[in-house]
Parts: C-alpha cells; structure tokens; sequence
C-alpha cells in the first residue's frame, strides 16, 4: 500500500449532441425568450483597439459535407497580446464568442479584432491566434485548434513549431480574402484534417 | 472580470484522455465520421488556455436556473417530476471553483426538445422551454430546480433510446477548462444500453456522471433532489514554475 492521492478525476466528457443551440445559443435556436440577455453574442464590447476582422469558413466532416449543426467557442487576447481579466487589457473586447455553422448552409462568421502576440512562460512569444472549441452531435469531446494567420508571422511560434509533418500547418491558417477578411477551414478528417490540440 | 489570483498561477494538469470517451465509436454512428483520425497535438498549456471568459451576476435573471417557471416568466409551471439539481464544480486539486458559469439544457417530461429539428411525437410542453443557467457560489455550489426529462428514441442503430439526461456545460476559469458532458439519474435501466454513454469506456468515470437520488435535499410535498459534482481539470501547483526552459 502507499499513501492514497488526493486528486479528483476530472468529468468525463459527452456530446453536446444535436440541440446544443437551444442550451447555449438559445436565440439563434428560436428560443429568444429564455434569457433576458445571452453570453457570448459577440467577442466585441464598445470601442476597440486594433484592427476589425472576418472570419468565415465551415467545419467539414470526413466526407466533406460542411456541417449544419457545428457550435464554436473563441477565446483570444487584444491586440496588445493582453487577456481579458489580466491588468491592462482592453475594455472593449471580452474575448469571448459563440458562433455556429450555418443551418442552411454550414457557414460561419467570427467578427472580431485581430489578437496580437503574447508572451508566455519562459518568455517564449505565440504568433496571434484566436482559439476555438468546436462541439457538436457525434464529437464525444470538444475539438480545440488555433487561428493563426497568413500575414503574420508566424515562423517562431512554439506550438506551430511542434507540428511534425510541415504541410499540416497550413491547416492552422486563415487565408487572406482581402484587407480584414479571412477564411479558415476546419476538417475533422481527410488529407486535409485539421491539427487538433491538447494543452 | 476578476484578476486570475496568483494560486493559478501554473499550467494546467495535462488531460487524462483515458477517463474521457473514445472519439470514435461505431456504435455511435455519427462519430464515425467526426473523430479525428490524427493523434492530438500535446503540449504544455499556454497563457491562451489558462486564461478564460468570467461572467457576472449582472447578466444573469433571477429565473434563469428555474427552469419549471424560466420559459412563462413564472406564469405557470412546466409539466412533470419536479426535480432540485444541485451539486458542486470542483478542479482536479479538490478546490472549489466559485463564480463560473454552469448551464444547463434538456428534453420535457415527455421527451422531446424544444427544437426544430425535434420531431418525436411526444408533445411539446407550452410551459417549458429547456435551459438554464446559474454561477457558482463562493465554495463552488450551483442548483438548477427543473423536472425530470423523459427518455427518448433516437436513430442510430435499429431502436436505440436516450437514457434520461441534462446536458451540462461548465467553464471553469480558463478557456482550457471548458467541458460539456451529461448528467444521467440513478437507476435508469437505458443507461446500459445507451451508445452514448457507452463511449465513455471507464466504468468508474460513467459511474460519475450518473447522480444520485439525494433525500438530504428533496423538499417534502414539493420536489425530489439529485446531486451532480462536476471536476474540471487542475492546475499544477509548485514552487518551481517560474523558471525558463532549461534551467
């Protein structure tokens, strides 16, 4: 025998299944009635600094049909590289976004501002991303993965760095449509699956 | 926002996966298609994931976690076995985690969501719309009063059927925390035949997410109480983390 651990298990995990939007985008469900005011409407509070940004694109199954019933999670910093809750940072962004693919057409947009970098333990610096947390009906664990984007530089980044096979991390790259506006595609499986993360 | 307090002030205690559900899984058909095939990208946390969204009392209504009145506005109840679910949202440390959002959603007494896509022919309750949502108090406690959801068929294989459940979901305070899972009740004979609880290959971790009948709690003539802990995931506390890489 040794002395007994006083750790807990985490929770497992289930799906958030097919009626996720009911729960956590009860508005977008057309359940506009069941609170007063919903989380997550829009990562964007009053005034801001840095530069406004699209993103569009959709969550693709392993057959290639862009899913109708995907919900998104995003977190991300300001454009200082500074997190909500943390001293300084912007007033005018909570960070925070839900979004979902589209019913008719699987499409989904984040309108946001573009994050800067940020400094972590032992100084190393992440090229700006935004993070998200994909759930939907059949995924038995949320999928995270990172934004980062095609016009910055992203050639120090820590995590990037770490992908093996070099042509993956295009996977984790919105493309430039235009000025302010990107695309990023997410696959869950296939030549072009997504990097998926665990940190 | 709250400032993240200095006892956080570690990475995040890497994901156990083997407590957590097998991403693919045939008896569940439409993961087949949505598990990753490629092995995660592990690594230490980041300030992205220990960092996270903190809500506020301000935006939430006095009915929100009352989900027998939340849909009328307290015009009138919904339909059904009116059930207290309470509980507490712990890290992996056996701290409580207070002011974080839980939120809940769930199918009527009969089994059917109010959703579009829903069309089971048990009938939609007028007084019952299906979510709530709640902060934590100072020592991690929430409760929601809601009623029981019914069990429900769903197409999967030839005649599978949902045990009764509340979909659960729980920030935490980092983004890295985040997790929904399912609350399942004590003594539902579909637990065992369900694929999606079956996912979860560790007995003891599904035996976690079903909650027990709790009489501590029940109101007498008025409601019928259950308990569910959630633990969501630790952050490694030492002495040692300031240090850069290498050293």
């Amino acid at each position: 025998m040794v002395q007994k651990l006083d750790t807990l298990p985490e929770t497992a995990s289930q799906t958030a299944g097919p009626y996720v939007h009911i729960g956590l985008m009860p508005s977008y469900a057309g359940n506009p009635g069941s609170f007063d005011e919903e989380i997550g409407t829009s990562p964007l509070c009053g005034e801001v600094t840095g530069q406004i940004i699209e993103i569009t694109g959709s969550v693709h199954d392993g057959t290639g049909w862009a899913m109708r019933d995907a919900m998104i999670e995003s977190w991300q910093c300001d454009a200082a590289g500074i997190f909500p809750g943390q001293p300084g940072a912007d007033p005018g962004l909570t960070g925070f976004c839900r979004f979902a693919a589209d019913a008719q057409s699987g499409e989904f947009t984040l309108r946001t501002v573009k994050p800067g970098p940020v400094r972590g333990r032992g100084g190393l610096v992440s090229a700006p991303h935004v993070s998200l947390w994909i759930v939907a009906r059949g995924i038995n664990i949320g999928l995270s993965t990172r934004v980062y984007f095609e016009d910055e530089d992203n050639s120090a980044d820590p995590l990037l760095a770490r992908i093996e096979q070099r042509p993956r991390v295009e996977t984790l790259i919105a493309r430039k449509l235009d000025e302010g506006r990107y695309r990023f595609d997410i696959h869950l499986q296939g030549p072009k699956e997504t990097v998926f993360l665990d940190l | 926002m709250t400032l993240t307090p200095s006892r956080d002030a570690g990475p995040l205690i890497p994901r156990n996966r083997s407590i957590h559900p097998v991403p693919y899984d045939p008896d569940y058909k439409t993961s087949v298609t949505r598990a990753p095939n490629l092995p995660l990208l592990s690594m230490e946390s980041t300030p992205s994931e220990e960092t996270g969204p903190r809500f506020g009392h301000a935006r939430l209504g006095p009915l929100d976690n009352n989900l027998i009145l939340n849909w009328t506005r307290g015009a009138a109840p919904a339909v059904g076995e009116r059930i207290l679910v309470h509980g507490r949202v712990l890290d992996e440390n056996a701290r409580p985690v207070p002011q974080t959002l839980v939120e809940v959603w769930q199918a009527n007494a009969g089994g059917r969501y109010r959703h579009v896509k829903d069309s089971y022919f048990a009938p939609l309750d007028p007084n019952f719309g299906g979510c709530g949502r709640t902060l934590t108090d100072d020592e991690g406690r929430y409760q929601f009063l809601t009623i029981r959801p019914g069990a429900y068929p769903w197409p999967n294989r030839g005649n599978d059927w949902r045990p009764m459940h509340i979909h659960v979901s729980v920030f935490g305070h980092s983004f890295g925390q985040r997790l929904i899972t399912q609350l399942y009740f004590e003594g539902d004979p579909l637990i065992a035949h369900c694929p999606i609880a079956a996912t979860v290959k560790d007995r003891s971790a599904l035996d976690r997410l079903v909650a027990p009948l709790d009489f501590s709690m029940s109101r007498p003539l008025d409601y019928l109480a259950y308990k569910f802990d959630i633990v969501l995931r630790g952050r490694r506390q030492t002495m040692f983390e300031n240090k850069l890489e290498g050293m």
